[in-house]
């Protein structure tokens, strides 16, 4: 390590690594069955109480005012200690920046503490059908009533939600309004009248998908997030969020590389050697890269589409680096156990958060300045 | 925390650009391919007002004591513009072996610009016959003799066999090759970065079917691929050089990240920029062809990516 840190970044990296060392329960089910929800919701709360759950939010919501650096840190103390994936993710690091940002301050004090100890799991619900990366093309409604709004329509593939509280999406409030317009961001619970939740399984094995069915489910006007029709807006701050550096951190993948030179090492099998040192060499470059982000953020920049250089690093490493450890284990590599799973994960990195070839796009159109148009 | 370049480190790669963008770079290695020398030594000179051939050299010996983060600003520069000689061996490895040798009278004059050196790491030197002296590099510094020219994918890159002589001094090759391999990890990225520059300029304008070529989603995302490996490739290179000011126990390591990643992106965008390019990227007269050739020749040089994986995995290992 020779980045160079602060005394105060060493000694908040030391308190989070001796922390967790105490607390860490180790891998946990799968938090897509039931049992796994319940013990991560138990492990959240044992964050909370430590106050590590949302570091980088104010202390009056149960974080710690943290910077950048020391968030991503804490990622880095995180995964070394090999501590359980959260189940609060899609509430913490998709919902909470847009309530911080557009929510009312009755939002804000309604939502984000119960967040922080795992008292209020999010389901983020923007697929639909017809509409998964092509997120404009959202066809179920929102119209208005008195004192609040009905929705109707069906979104799917939504992660967490057999086992979530609450869920957030774009439903059409305008549907006279141009594709990207006449959109509005809505909370809703995911038990109220109206709604069903169908759990699907995934390719894993896990119900952790499920659609969601909306029968005129009555949302009040508070849980209105952002101004009526500027849904699309809204999302767009947290797609930056998803594919970005929020959800990702190179710690996990430091770690995984860190995995898979065990398995090297108990079988140096050397024509996959290649494939082991670029995978290590991979997740290198993808925790530097983070550092220049940081850095770069911390002066006062932004992330914009380069969110999407980072989708397509971190997400095809994951793919590569799982298959070079089957590849190690061969025959066995079909046996149920930690290396499938995290493989079986790791397949879906290149569709959720705007599936690679959208990513491509943007790439091409907002960092390259290529032509739109013509597909 | 702060992991990137700084302003100083910004302006010094601009000043570098408007020097290069305003010479005509591929004239000048067209030349030095055939062996007319003049006009790559007119830039040699033009870079040294600049400080460039003094970056390693001591303040004492009229160079700039510069770190090896500035020394990869200008060679990631040298790269993009394609610029011809024995720039790793003259500005980044020979100030790291002369200093306490009997050769070390010869530092001032490589960081005023006045001689050129070469250095062979292993049986051969670029551009020997340019270059006031020649070395072999192994377990001690020996002075060499140039013989046979041997021909190189890259035509601006002039080799020679070369016979080690006299030994001069007894040293550890290892620093002076990983300040040789990183300045080389940084041509590279230049280089990728200029390939991709030019295809994406390439792609905007010319026509097929009646539209910009990208518009279409294949070009796009071809081109997207390369952005994406040289955007993580620099980070490396620039770590490389912060372990390497350091002395940091993984430097060599890092260096060897560096080389694999750099090697790996140009050799995509050059790839890249030929398949985008269609039959006007396969001919010489095509400036692109500089690029194209170049990244392959350096894809090799100063330790191949097997040889650096395999240092990678080595150094993975002895950690545990």
């Amino acid at each position: 390590m020779t980045l160079e840190f602060t005394e105060a970044e060493e000694a908040f990296r030391l308190e989070a690594r001796e922390w967790l060392a105490a607390h860490n329960p180790g891998r946990l089910p799968s938090m897509d069955t039931a049992e796994g929800a319940a013990a991560h919701r138990e492990w959240e709360r044992t964050l909370a109480s430590g106050r590590w759950s949302v570091v980088t939010w104010p202390e009056a919501y149960g974080g710690r005012d943290a910077s950048l650096t020391e968030w991503v840190i804490f990622e880095e103390e995180y995964y070394l200690a090999g501590a359980p994936t959260r189940i609060s993710q899609n509430g913490i690091s998709l919902l909470a920046p847009i309530i911080f940002g557009h929510g009312t301050e009755a939002q804000k004090e309604r939502y984000l503490r119960d967040m922080t100890d795992g008292t209020l799991v999010w389901a983020q619900a923007w697929s639909e059908p017809e509409a998964g990366s092509d997120l404009a093309s959202l066809r179920a409604t929102a119209t208005q009533v008195e004192g609040g709004w009905r929705l109707n329509g069906q979104k799917t593939w939504s992660s967490r939600a057999p086992f979530a509280d609450r869920g957030f999406g774009l439903f059409r409030s305008d549907p006279s309004a141009e594709r990207h317009r006449g959109l509005t961001y809505f909370l809703f619970p995911l038990d109220a009248d109206g709604v069903t939740v169908r759990p699907i399984d995934q390719l894993d094995g896990t119900p952790g998908f499920a659609e969601i069915f909306f029968d005129d489910v009555f949302v009040p006007d508070d849980d209105v997030l952002g101004g009526v029709g500027d849904g699309w807006k809204v999302a767009m701050s947290t797609a930056g969020n998803e594919r970005g550096l929020s959800l990702r951190s190179p710690g996990r993948f430091c770690a995984a590389a860190d995995r898979l030179l065990d398995l090297w090492q108990a079988d140096p099998q050397p024509h996959l050697r290649d494939q082991v040192v670029d995978a290590w060499i991979g997740a290198e470059a993808y925790r530097l890269y983070t550092w220049g982000t940081v850095t770069h953020v911390e002066a006062g920049g932004s992330v914009g589409a380069e969110g999407s250089i980072n989708k397509l690093w971190w997400s095809d490493l994951d793919l590569s680096l799982h298959e070079t450890a089957l590849s190690l284990l061969g025959a066995d590599a079909e046996l149920a156990g930690r290396w499938v799973d995290d493989y079986l994960f790791s397949l879906s990195g290149p569709i959720y958060a705007g599936t690679n070839q959208i990513q491509r796009n943007i790439v091409a159109e907002r960092v390259l300045g290529l032509p739109r148009g013509g597909r | 925390m702060r992991f990137g370049r700084t302003p100083e480190q910004h302006a010094f790669s601009e000043a570098l650009d408007d020097l290069l963008g305003a010479a005509d770079v591929p004239a000048a290695s067209r030349a030095w391919a055939t062996g007319d020398h003049s006009a790559g030594l007119k830039l040699w000179q033009r870079l040294a007002e600049l400080g460039v051939t003094g970056l390693l050299v001591s303040e004492e010996d009229g160079g700039l004591s510069a770190s090896a983060v500035d020394l990869t600003v200008a060679f990631e520069r040298l790269g993009y513009h394609g610029v011809p000689g024995p720039w790793i061996e003259s500005v980044a490895v020979a100030p790291r072996l002369l200093p306490g040798t009997p050769d070390a009278e010869l530092l001032a004059r490589l960081a005023s610009g006045e001689a050129l050196v070469s250095v062979a790491p292993g049986t051969r030197a670029l551009d020997a016959d340019v270059a006031e002296r020649t070395y072999a590099l192994g377990a001690t510094l020996r002075r060499a003799e140039p013989g046979a020219e041997r021909t190189s994918v890259d035509p601006t890159r002039r080799l020679f066999e070369v016979t080690a002589g006299e030994e001069i001094a007894t040293i550890d090759p290892a620093p002076a090759l990983d300040f040789g391999t990183l300045a080389c990890s940084a041509q590279l990225l230049g280089a990728g970065l200029r390939l991709l520059d030019d295809s994406v300029a390439y792609v905007k304008q010319r026509t097929q079917f009646g539209r910009p070529i990208g518009e279409f989603q294949a070009v796009k995302h071809l081109l997207a691929d390369v952005r994406v490996a040289l955007d993580f490739a620099a980070p490396l290179v620039h770590n490389a050089a912060v372990e390497l000011d350091a002395e940091a126990p993984t430097a060599a390591r890092a260096v060897s990240a560096a080389k694999v990643a750099t090697g790996d992106a140009a050799y995509l965008a050059s790839r890249t920029a030929l398949q985008v390019h269609g039959a006007i990227g396969y001919t010489r007269e095509f400036d692109l062809s500089l690029w194209i050739l170049k990244v392959r020749a350096l894809v090799g040089a100063w330790g191949t990516p097997a040889e650096h994986r395999a240092r990678i995995l080595e150094s993975l290992v002895e950690a545990r």
